[in-house]
């Protein structure tokens, strides 16, 4: 905006100082036309657009919290005595890292509260990004233009779990020293490099008296950056691609339909903040998490039950906790697949996962930007597929989880190994058949409701004794909401001889795409909606059926 | 004293004398002759053993066999000890209902303390094993906590967790939690190693040892002890942390949302 004065202004008298400031700024900065692009910027409204919402504040509780921190945490490994408050500690010997985390829980002033926040918002992340993720997946959300912005979510998530595992390393307790010392197992069991590697990163001979800075440096400093970096960009594209909507009347694929920033969604984004900082903090007041001093401090020789991973790393445990161990033994050395075939599925369940939204896109050969979300159900064989892998993924956690499956439900530990040793491999394939079924039927029951309308429970008798149940159609909006979905055609692969009688060759990759495009498009996977002339002839009729 | 003298002549005074007399024979033997008083406690622990070996034959014989040998259905109890017994029997573990559970839980005692002492009297008279504890051998005085947490992390819990909550073993076994368990019991347990746990005889655990870590786990798994945290969630460690913040965590959060989305600024209709 320009900062020239006019004669109008000028008789108002002197401009009030906020206006003065802005004016200072703009002139610098060029707000002005920042605040007129972006400060009406339309957001659709929906709970489930909030998630993303709920990741990035605990995301920036998480930075708060770890910052004062920082201020009283040790990283490092050297041995002291405990003479701390807390009593069964007094005299252990314990690394420097493992006293300052009791210091932090006892002796500084509100440590302990700041200490759960921290690591609850930090649980609360990456269930929040997970569930954040499934939204995106569900509705399809991942189309063109966001596959981008899908692959820094996806990062993001990983990211957090590697920076959450780092962190809840660091206060060097037993619990985490085991978890420290199964990877070390895993990237032993790497063919060739794998005793470099463990070398390399704990600088020499596990566990040695390195890593705990080592990982202080990596938790604190360069995992949060490359996230804060990808949380901006994130933003940054979700900005500039708009936000996506639901169908609905008056709602396209043109169009955001919804609320300013400025101001709604600007109290609503800032309220929805404090609530979240409200609920973590209660959440830290009320329940313990990671009670380092019931654990004890790390040393090699211990080990107790219950060591399991915080839940985002908790499906790699259970990959673990039920593979066969296998092992082949060679000219004098050792190829653990028992450990080396876990480490080469986790990264697998992940990646399954960050690239579905490529192969959809090849399959419909689909080039076009969406910005209206699918409801699940009319896209049948996404859902599936997003349901066998939540199934794949919860199996995997109840392997990591098998021993408090046992003691709480009295079963035995080895029933529940085979189980999700079997169920590794079948209930994806259950979950992803029985999810298309239901999402069939949801579609069939779309369709009833369009064309008869909704069921009212009035049951009539008509004169000649006949009952029937009163229907009472839709109105326009639900009728447009219902329908409003595109439906595909299964991809064809054309005549095999071209017009000149001479065999075409297609590709191997064409045949599958066409194959796999059947699968997602025929006739048994989608329930054709229903047409205009369908709905005309059945409500000109006379009554119903 | 005329009562008296008139019934001396009575035809029961010579026997009333008599048995004066003997009393204080026998009471004046009683106190003069304290050296044979072994003897007589021994006559005691013999009706005691006697006691107990007709329990035994009524509640235990059955799958332990007549002499204690054992049988198909259960172990030899020679030489297994008092402190076997002692622990078996008053938690309740024996008699046990059936010999095919993967583990014979704890439950309350059948016998009363007097009777599983009878019982203990027998047992042990079979062969020589592990005696019963005394107070001062469990008891917390002079008990180093943070040595019985060390030793507790080093030697128990890899099987009853950190702080003796308890964890799965195979095939639907499992190491019980250890909370409010009577710290004789925890003794007895470490001494006798019950069912698939190891035991601690004093060369490998000392009697100091066990003391420490009685005191530890009264110290940190009591209904007594503090969770300065706040609400403990059993104990396991991050799979109940998880669970609690999936379901109370997100969901609150959840919750909020839909509540905070519910609340909008409606468009006025025109």
């Amino acid at each position: 905006m320009s900062t020239t004065t006019t004669p109008e202004s000028r008789s108002r008298g002197k401009a009030p100082a906020g206006e003065k400031v802005a004016d200072w700024a703009d002139g610098r900065l060029g707000i002005y036309s920042l605040a007129k692009a972006n400060m009406r910027k339309i957001f659709p409204d929906h709970w489930s657009f909030m998630l993303g919402e709920i990741c990035l504040y605990s995301f920036i509780i998480i930075i708060l919290t770890g910052v004062y921190l920082t201020l009283f945490f040790h990283p490092s490994m050297n041995e002291v005595e405990y003479h701390g408050s807390y009593i069964p500690m007094q005299g252990q010997l314990m690394s420097e890292a493992y006293k300052s985390t009791l210091d932090i829980s006892f002796d500084v002033r509100g440590g302990l509260l700041i200490r759960q926040i921290h690591h609850w918002a930090a649980l609360i992340f990456l269930a929040g990004m997970f569930v954040h993720m499934m939204r995106v997946f569900f509705t399809g959300a991942f189309r063109k233009p966001r596959e981008i912005n899908w692959l820094f979510g996806f990062l993001l998530f990983v990211l957090g779990m590697f920076t959450g595992f780092t962190g809840y390393s660091l206060p060097d307790d037993l619990l985490s020293g085991t978890g420290i010392r199964f990877m070390e197992g895993a990237v032993l069991s790497v063919p060739i490099v794998g005793t470099y590697l463990s070398f390399f990163i704990f600088g020499g001979e596990f566990p040695g008296d390195d890593f705990i800075a080592r990982f202080f440096s990596v938790h604190v400093l360069l995992l949060p950056g490359i996230m804060l970096g990808l949380v901006v960009a994130h933003l940054i594209l979700v900005f500039y691609h708009k936000h996506t909507q639901f169908a609905g009347p008056g709602k396209t694929n043109k169009n955001v339909v919804g609320m300013p920033l400025l101001p709604v969604y600007m109290a609503k984004a800032g309220g929805f903040f404090f609530l979240v900082f409200g609920v973590l903090a209660a959440l830290s007041a009320i329940a313990t998490i990671n009670p380092i001093w019931n654990i004890g401090p790390y040393r090699p020789d211990m080990v107790s039950t219950n060591a399991q991973p915080d839940w985002y790393m908790g499906f790699s445990e259970g990959l673990i906790r039920v593979m066969p161990g296998w092992e082949i033994n060679f000219w004098g050395h050792t190829l653990v697949l028992g450990v080396f075939i876990p480490l080469l599925i986790f990264p697998l369940v992940l990646v399954s996962i960050a690239v579905y939204p490529f192969i959809e896109s090849w399959v419909t050969g689909d080039k076009r930007e969406h910005h209206i979300l699918d409801r699940p159900r009319n896209a049948p064989t996404r859902t599936a597929f997003g349901v066998a892998w939540i199934t794949w993924y919860f199996v995997l956690l109840v392997g990591g989880g098998n021993d408090l499956w046992a003691t709480h439900f009295n079963l035995s530990i080895n029933a529940i190994t085979w189980f999700v040793r079997i169920g590794f491999f079948v209930a994806p394939v259950v979950a992803f058949v029985v999810t298309k079924r239901i999402c069939l039927g949801l579609q069939r029951r779309d369709k009833e409701k369009v064309l008869h309308g909704r069921e009212t429970g009035i049951i009539k008798r008509l004169p000649h004794g006949e009952f029937i149940e009163v229907h009472e159609p839709l109105s326009q909006e639900q009728l447009h909401t219902l329908t409003a979905h595109e439906q595909y055609k299964p991809l064809e692969l054309g005549p095999e001889v071209d017009e000149n009688g001479v065999r075409r060759k297609v590709k191997m990759s064409e045949k599958l795409r066409a194959k796999l495009s059947k699968g997602y498009y025929g006739g048994e996977s989608q329930i054709p909606k229903p047409t205009v002339e369908e709905y005309k002839e059945i409500t000109s009729g006379h009554g119903h059926h | 004293m005329k009562k008296l003298s008139a019934r001396r002549r009575h035809p029961l005074a010579a026997l009333v004398v008599l048995l004066l007399a003997l009393a204080c024979t026998g009471g004046l033997y009683a106190v003069f002759a304290p050296a044979d008083k072994a003897q007589a406690d021994e006559t005691a622990q013999s009706l005691t053993i006697e006691e107990g070996k007709k329990l035994y034959a009524v509640g235990c014989a059955s799958c332990h066999g007549t002499g204690g040998q054992g049988t198909s259905d259960g172990p030899s109890l020679v030489g297994v000890g008092a402190a076997a017994v002692d622990f078996q029997v008053s938690t309740g573990r024996m008699p046990a209902a059936t010999s095919q559970a993967a583990q014979l839980p704890d439950k309350p005692a059948v016998y009363s303390q007097a009777e599983i002492d009878q019982l203990a009297a027998y047992i042990a008279s079979l062969g020589a094993g592990p005696a019963i504890p005394t107070e001062e051998q469990y008891g917390p005085e002079g008990a180093d906590i943070a040595k019985g947490g060390e030793l507790f992390r080093n030697n128990c819990a890899q099987c009853h967790n950190f702080t003796g909550k308890g964890g799965a073993l195979t095939h639907g076994k499992y190491a019980p939690d250890l909370e409010d368990v009577a710290p004789k019991h925890i003794y007895e347990a470490m001494l006798t190693g019950p069912q698939n746990m190891p035991s601690f005889p004093d060369s490998t655990l000392s009697e100091q040892n066990k003391k420490d870590i009685i005191a530890y786990l009264d110290t940190v798994n009591s209904s007594e002890s503090k969770s300065p945290g706040g609400l403990a969630l059993g104990g396991f460690g991050p799979v109940s942390e998880g669970l609690f913040a999936w379901v109370f965590g997100l969901g609150a959060l959840i919750a909020v949302a839909v509540w905070v989305a519910a609340r909008t600024a409606k468009a006025k209709k025109s």
